[in-house]
Parts: C-alpha cells; sequence; structure tokens
C-alpha cells in the first residue's frame, strides 16, 4: 500500500478562517468594559439603541454612571466639566477619559482615577457619580455633554451645508441602562435631572424577551 | 491547491527527471492559520453581537405652576410596590367622604402574569385592540397599505375613548417592575400612558393594603 502524505491540504480550511476572520472584524464594535455588571429587564421591544446616545448606568444600588459615545465630544466635556469644578487636566489625562467608557467617578476623585492603569481602575470601587441637590454632578455632566454634542451636531451640519453634501446625522439620544432589581426611586430621580434639562424622551435597554 | 502547476507537457518517462530537481512550490501554511485563528478566536471573544435593544419611554413635564392636573377619562391606575405586588383602580380616586358622593376607591390586588395584568388591561382595551385587529386584517386583504396601517393605529391609541394608563410606584418598587407593566402595556396597544407620583393619599391606602402604618400627616388631595 502506498504511504499517503502525512501533511493535509488546508486551503479550504483557511479560506474559511479568514472568511470569518474578516466577518467578525467588520461586524465587531468593541465589547465596552463597565465599571459594573447590570442585568437588564426584559421587555418584548424590538426598537435598537441608536448610536449617538448619552447612556447613564443605573447598578442595583441605584448609582448612576455616565458615559457618552463620541470620543471628542467626551473630551471636551470633561474640558467644560475641568472649568466648572477648577480642575485642570492633562493632554494625558484627556486622552486616557477618551478611550474610557462608563465611569461613576465624583469630580475631585477624577484626577487620580485617570491615574489609574487599567487594572488599578478595575479594583477602584465606584459609587456613582453625585445626584444630591448640593451638588448635582451627574447633572453638570449631562448638561455639559448635551451642549458640546450639539454645538458638534451643529458644526457638522453647516459644514456639510458649505460641502453641499447631504448630512444625515442623528440627534443625540438619551438611554438609561439599569438593573432590573434597582429601586425604581433611583430611576426616578435620574429622569428629575433629565426633566430639570428638559429632556422628556429616554430610551430604556432592555434585553429582547422571547414573545408568547 | 497551493502549488501551481508548472509542468506543461504532462507526465511522460523523459520529463521525469528534470521534475525531480525543481523546489517544491507548496508553501507551508501553518503560521498563517496560525494567525487566521488567532485573529478569529480574538473577534469572535471581544465582539457584542447584536446592538442593545430598547423601550422608549416619554415622561411627562412637570405642570407649571397654578396648572390645574388635567382630567383623565378613561383612567386606569397602577400602583407599584415591593416584593413584586401590583394593584389597580378605574377611574378618579375618592377618599371617603368626598365631595362628589362617589364610593370610596379600593386597591385590587394582581400580577404580572400573563394573567394578571394582561387580562386587566385587555378587558379594558378592547376598543383599540379591536379596532387594530380589523385595520390589520384589512392590511392582509390589501385594503389597506403600511402608512396609512400605522396612521390608523396611532390615531385610534390616541382617540378620546381609548384607555389612559397611569403607573404609580412606592419607595419599594423596583425598575424591572415598571418595565413589566410597560411592556405589558406595548403589547397590549395602550397608546396613552404616563409614569407619575403617586399622591399622598393613595400612598396612605396603599400602605394600608400591605399591612404597613399610613403616615400620619398625609392630606386629601385638593378637591377639584
Amino acid at each position: 500500500m502506498p504511504r499517503g502524505t502525512p501533511s493535509l491540504d488546508m486551503t479550504p480550511m483557511v479560506d474559511l478562517a479568514f472568511l470569518l476572520v474578516t466577518f467578525f472584524m467588520l461586524t465587531a464594535s468593541v465589547r465596552v468594559d463597565e465599571p459594573v455588571i447590570v442585568d437588564t429587564p426584559s421587555s418584548t421591544s424590538e426598537k435598537l439603541l441608536p448610536n449617538n446616545v448619552t447612556l447613564i448606568t443605573i447598578d442595583n444600588n441605584g448609582n448612576a454612571f455616565y458615559t457618552i459615545n463620541d470620543g471628542d465630544v467626551r473630551i471636551q466635556t470633561l474640558e467644560e466639566m475641568g472649568k466648572n469644578y477648577k480642575i485642570e487636566f492633562t493632554d494625558k489625562e484627556k486622552k486616557e477619559f477618551a478611550g474610557m467608557t462608563s465611569f461613576g467617578v465624583p469630580m475631585n476623585e477624577m484626577k487620580r482615577y485617570l491615574g489609574l492603569d487599567d487594572a488599578g481602575r478595575k479594583e477602584y470601587k465606584s459609587l456613582g457619580i453625585p445626584r444630591d441637590s448640593v451638588d448635582n454632578q451627574l447633572g453638570g455632566w449631562i448638561h455639559a455633554g448635551y451642549v458640546k454634542a450639539q454645538t458638534k451636531l451643529r458644526d457638522e451640519k453647516n459644514k456639510a451645508k458649505e460641502l453641499n453634501r447631504p448630512f444625515k446625522q442623528e440627534e443625540m439620544r438619551f438611554a438609561i441602562k439599569a438593573d432590573g432589581k434597582a429601586p425604581y426611586v433611583a430611576v426616578k430621580e435620574i429622569i428629575e435631572v433629565f426633566k430639570k434639562q428638559d429632556i422628556y424622551i429616554f430610551n430604556m435597554i432592555t434585553n429582547l424577551e422571547k414573545g408568547e | 491547491m497551493a502549488d501551481v502547476n508548472t509542468d506543461s507537457g504532462g507526465g511522460h518517462g523523459k520529463h521525469d527527471k528534470k521534475r525531480a530537481k525543481k523546489m517544491s512550490t507548496r508553501i507551508d501554511m501553518t503560521p498563517m492559520v496560525d494567525l487566521a485563528f488567532l485573529l478569529l478566536t480574538f473577534f469572535v471573544m471581544t465582539s457584542t453581537f447584536n446592538k442593545a435593544k430598547t423601550l422608549e419611554m416619554l415622561y411627562p413635564a412637570d405642570p407649571l405652576e397654578n396648572q390645574k392636573p388635567p382630567k383623565i377619562k378613561n383612567a386606569l391606575t397602577f400602583i407599584l410596590s415591593g416584593d413584586d405586588k401590583v394593584f389597580y383602580y378605574d377611574g378618579e380616586f375618592y377618599v371617603e367622604g368626598n365631595a362628589d358622593g362617589k364610593p370610596k376607591t379600593e386597591l385590587i390586588e394582581t400580577n404580572y402574569s400573563a394573567t394578571g395584568i394582561r387580562d386587566v388591561l385587555l378587558k379594558r382595551n378592547v376598543l383599540v385592540t379591536d379596532s387594530i385587529e380589523i385595520f390589520k386584517k384589512q392590511y392582509a386583504n390589501n385594503e389597506l397599505n403600511d402608512s396609512t396601517l400605522k396612521k390608523h393605529v396611532i390615531s385610534v391609541k390616541r382617540n378620546a375613548k381609548a384607555l389612559t394608563v397611569l403607573v404609580k410606584t412606592d419607595d419599594e418598587a423596583t425598575y424591572k417592575n415598571v418595565i413589566d407593566v410597560m411592556d405589558e402595556l406595548n403589547i397590549t396597544s395602550v397608546g396613552k400612558k404616563a409614569v407619575v407620583d403617586l399622591i399622598p393619599a393613595e400612598l396612605n391606602l396603599l400602605r394600608v393594603k400591605t399591612g404597613k402604618a399610613p403616615i400620619a400627616e398625609a392630606v386629601a388631595p385638593e378637591t377639584k
């Protein structure tokens, strides 16, 4: 009997592997590392989350975390908040902030938090952004982020108009991602913060539940 | 196959000797495959497949100063409490000995299952659900087009005779409870809905119902 060669033809396998790599590379959006684990309740709604959002995460203790999708806007928001709280941020810190996702740090801790490395940040126990009536930092963040995002949207719109290009960017939306076990009072408090800035429509993030 | 056939003449005895000298054109693909699979694993692990689904909620603006609360017709009020308890009552809230001479409002307990609040809602919202059924049938028979169907559905949900649902929560209700109710409202095509605050009299009634002492200084709501 003739001996078969021990090497096998890998071409189809490689074809498949690269096809999959290409597919995943194109469809991938990097998973955001959240400072808290949030178990969202389920609903039958099939509406997708818009791209341009401010996201408030609420953990099961009712602590609030903030993030905004657009990295540029995020930096501008930090600058604005720094101005309000008289904190000067270095370029390195701003860059760190742009790469960061959701955070729940009060302003006086922000500089220290930005100085930490990834592992340190994971260890840092975030207790949410303060939102009491004396020091409503969450409201500050929401307001600053909203204003900056609107300015950017307007600038881009004008630019598109000048260049005679169609303009197709969505307006900023506000999403709330809360843990199912979070007390509703906490969500209500945050909605009050939004209401003060005349924002009334929210996208509540839920899991898709199979219909009966 | 990865090797290229450079042999033009076909296998005759004469050529055999020449071919033995040739280097193999087969490339070792193992490192490339390694890399491909490494990348594949990386992307499979890090990608989040589907975008999050969201439930859109509209909150009412706070009433202006000395603005009277609107009179709501066909109202149904859900009151959510801790331990996944849910109560409801129809129409307006009447305290004992009210000016209108109506009987005192009682809370009825229900639950989050399909036979609980969904039944309550479906029974009261027949008008809307039935009309939507009719529109859908017409759509299926090509009597209506897509956009007209949508328009009809929206207008029937806004109809003055359609059910209006108020969702109120006490301090112990969880976010999941609220989302569950809002979801049921979507399922039963309730178009007019709002999450609002409890009035003190309702809170007291709720506390009595759940076996807690009523808050002493609660005052009756102003009569309209």
